[in-house]
């Protein structure tokens, strides 16, 4: 979960690190108060969770307050990335000395969280690793020993500085990983962070991004930035279509069916679980069909929450058929999910033997599954048929399916959807 | 030889009065593993399919006189981490984490300690491990009735980022003839206890593997990890790969299935990973049904057919 800059800097303030002055404003008014209150030279930034907010003229200066107003109120109005900007940043224009990079990511390969750090900041940290490799610094520090200072110092000292540089930069990056374990944050960093005329250090712009997991135990810091719970900030905002399904899921804990993305094709899918539903879903896709939908279901869940999501996906506009597929199972039963999907099309009005194109789930109580199928009439398969195969079984009864896979488009029809912007680089560097 | 289970292995089930625990213990007893007991704070004294049930593992290695090999850890996120420790602590040295959306400190601080003690981690978000026709630990291919139609004995190990998959991939292989040797559902999270190029040096000192299948997704380095190894130690194991998730690389920044899974920056992608993982001589399939060709292709003459262990 990615947070705003002006949050970020909030989650800075909290752990003493230095950020010039700012405040968050939600119109021109608020933001030339803000400019007031500062007093001099101003940088107004939209509130946006993309990158690239300067390309996209979301970044402005202004040296009068009048001014600020005036930029404030065109950066409002302005989309970024299809994003409506949740306010503006209006700070201190800060007089830099010189910029740098700090960050702590985590390595997966080596299991802990690493420090990186730059003297070249101020531009994506990716392109230093490519570029100039050795203007970065790194080193994982421990999660059950104490927190140790020197970890920072020695990732800093890589890059070739040292005197009073080295000495005050040591406590600001000890403290971003003390915060990046704290606030169970995946990335945490600031970029540039700045080194003033007078010699102090400062953040001039912040990303942190935070682990949907540990949500519900950093409630204290969400309640406190005003963070909604139904807020997903995802890479982009979840449809309504999406939101039922995770309805769907959360009001019956038995099993999973949910996890629903929404896509403009015909043929509706049931399928899970996790593995199984990114295999289907190519399978889908290399047989040239159109899927509605991606969707997990799985870890035996309830008929009826089966049934509410194959509902859901039954009266999505456009689906002409559903497909019901998933890897062998082990703990889902086949019988109860062969239930909920054929409740599903009964109580909708639908015959389930033509609205169901395939229905593919082997594995436990798949006996008792196929029998009920069977009083149904439904096109079923067993595990001689492959996931493949019985995709493509599907994607054969619905129309358009030969002409091969369209580009995955999003929740509007028509509307070509940007490429979504990666949300960070910083792991990047791991591989230097 | 054999690959972390034998058929001597101990094990014990945190967290064995929960709804899904139950279940895997009676499907861990009716394949033929061995359960020494189970830990639920505050049920001490019950009994689950006839497996005692302790407050603690203290309390469990007390009472039975012996430390057990391993442990499937099945209580709730918030109270993983301890109950690992807790395993680790009282000398267990394979822990099996079956509970998923465990937060990504939490996980790194368990895998840390496993490492500081010696002590080996399956997942977390995994189904756990099965040696065929010796044991199981954890809900790996469901009851025992319906683990027999998709794992029989063979030369091949099997890895997976899926629990499902990890069934999907092996019932291909038992209907193909080839079998399995051990298969591994290693997790689907960002932060794994054991990654494949960690499980390969245990297959390639097992005499009953002859191949690996791994199932992949983008998301993470753990491929290019596994890559760099096989160059690096020149397997004799040569490795058939199934890489899902391939629509993704078209919407990096979302994430679908697993929580590791997700495109983060270029090497995440499908795309890469397949291109480093062929780069290293590992066969990528484009379909589950294609394995067992390209895996009888790599042996040559050396597997036998049947899912015959060739000796």
């Amino acid at each position: 979960m990615r947070f705003f800059e002006y949050e970020s800097r909030r989650i800075l303030e909290r752990e003493r690190i230095p950020i010039t002055q700012s405040g968050h404003a939600e119109t021109p008014e608020e933001a030339r108060k803000i400019a007031e209150d500062v007093g001099g030279p101003v940088v107004i930034k939209s509130q946006v969770l993309a990158g690239g907010r300067m390309k996209a003229g979301g970044v402005k200066f202004a040296d009068t307050p009048e001014e600020c107003e005036a930029h404030a109120r065109d950066i409002l109005a302005l989309e970024i990335n299809g994003q409506v900007p949740r306010g503006v940043l209006v700070a201190a224009k800060a007089q830099i000395a010189h910029e740098y990079y700090a960050g702590v990511i985590y390595d997966g390969v080596r299991k802990l969280p690493t420090f990186v750090f730059s003297d070249m900041g101020g531009i994506d940290i990716e392109e230093v690793a490519e570029t100039h490799p050795d203007h970065i610094g790194r080193g994982h520090f421990s999660t059950v020993l104490p927190p140790m200072d020197f970890r920072a110092k020695d990732a800093i000292a890589q890059t070739g500085l040292t005197g009073r540089e080295l000495t005050r930069l040591t406590p600001i990056l000890s403290a971003l990983a003390r915060l990046f374990a704290t606030y169970d944050m995946t990335l945490a960093e600031i970029n540039p962070l700045v080194k003033l005329e007078d010699g102090s250090f400062v953040a001039v712009d912040a990303h942190m991004e935070m682990e949907n997991e540990a949500r519900p135990r950093q409630k204290a810091l969400l309640t406190e930035l005003g963070v909604g719970e139904d807020e997903t900030r995802e890479a982009r905002e979840a449809t309504p279509f999406e939101i039922e399904g995770e309805r769907i899921d959360s009001v019956d804990h038995r099993g999973v069916a949910g996890n629903v993305t929404e896509f403009d094709g015909n043929l509706g899918l049931v399928i899970g679980a996790g593995g199984g539903s990114l295999t289907l879903f190519d399978a889908v896709r290399h047989h040239g069909g159109n899927p509605a939908n991606y969707c997990e279901i799985g870890g035996n869940p309830s008929v009826s929450k089966a049934a509410n999501l194959t509902k859901l996906v039954l009266q999505k506009p456009g689906v002409e058929k559903i497909a019901v597929m998933m890897s062998t199972v082990s703990n889902t039963r086949v019988d109860i999910v062969a239930r909920g999907v054929i409740k599903a099309c009964v109580e909708l009005g639908f015959d389930p033997a033509e609205k169901i194109a395939v229905f593919r789930i082997p594995g436990a109580w798949e006996e008792e599954g196929f029998k009920i199928l069977d009083r149904y009439g439904l096109e079923y398969a067993d595990r001689s048929v492959s996931m493949h195969e019985a995709a493509r079984i599907a994607v054969e009864k619905v129309s358009g399916g030969s002409d091969g896979a369209a580009p995955l488009r999003g929740e509007e029809p028509g509307a070509e959807k940007p490429p979504t912007e990666r949300l960070s680089g910083a792991d990047e560097v791991l591989e230097g | 030889m054999s690959i972390l289970i034998d058929e001597s292995t101990t094990f014990i089930v945190q967290g064995i009065t929960g709804r899904e625990a139950v279940n895997l213990t009676r499907e861990c007893l009716d394949y033929g593993s061995t359960i020494i007991g189970g830990v639920t704070p505050g049920r001490r004294g019950r009994e689950v399919h006839g497996v005692p049930v302790f407050d603690s593992v203290a309390q469990l290695v007390e009472a039975t006189g012996q430390v057990p090999d391993g442990s499937v850890v099945t209580v709730p996120p918030a109270f993983t981490r301890d109950a690992v420790f807790e395993a680790i602590e009282a000398g267990v040295r394979l822990v099996v984490i079956v509970t998923e959306r465990i937060p990504r400190y939490d996980v790194a601080q368990m895998v840390e300690l496993a490492n500081l003690r010696g002590a080996r981690i399956i997942g977390p978000n995994c189904l756990g491990l099965i040696r065929p026709g010796v044991g199981k630990m954890g809900g790996i291919g469901g009851p025992a009735r319906d683990v027999v139609k998709a794992y029989q004995p063979g030369s091949v190990g099997v890895m997976s980022r899926s629990g499902g998959m990890t069934t999907e991939i092996s019932s291909t292989l038992t209907a193909a003839g080839l079998g399995v040797s051990t298969a591994i559902s290693i997790g689907g999270d960002p932060i794994i206890g054991s990654t494949y190029a960690e499980l390969m040096p245990l297959f390639e000192a097992d005499d009953q593997s002859e191949a690996i299948v791994i199932y992949s997704e983008p998301g993470g380095r753990m491929e290019a990890e596994l890559a760099a190894w096989v160059i690096e130690n020149r397997s004799r194991l040569p490795i058939v790969a199934f890489m899902a998730g391939r629509f993704m690389d078209e919407m990096p920044g979302m994430s679908f299935g697993h929580a590791g899974t997700i495109v983060e920056g270029k090497a995440d992608t499908a795309a890469e990973k397949i291109a480093r993982l062929e780069a290293a001589g590992i066969a990528v399939a484009q379909e589950i049904a294609e394995i067992p060709d390209l895996v009888r292709e790599r042996l040559g003459g050396r597997a036998g057919a049947g899912g015959q262990v060739v000796a």
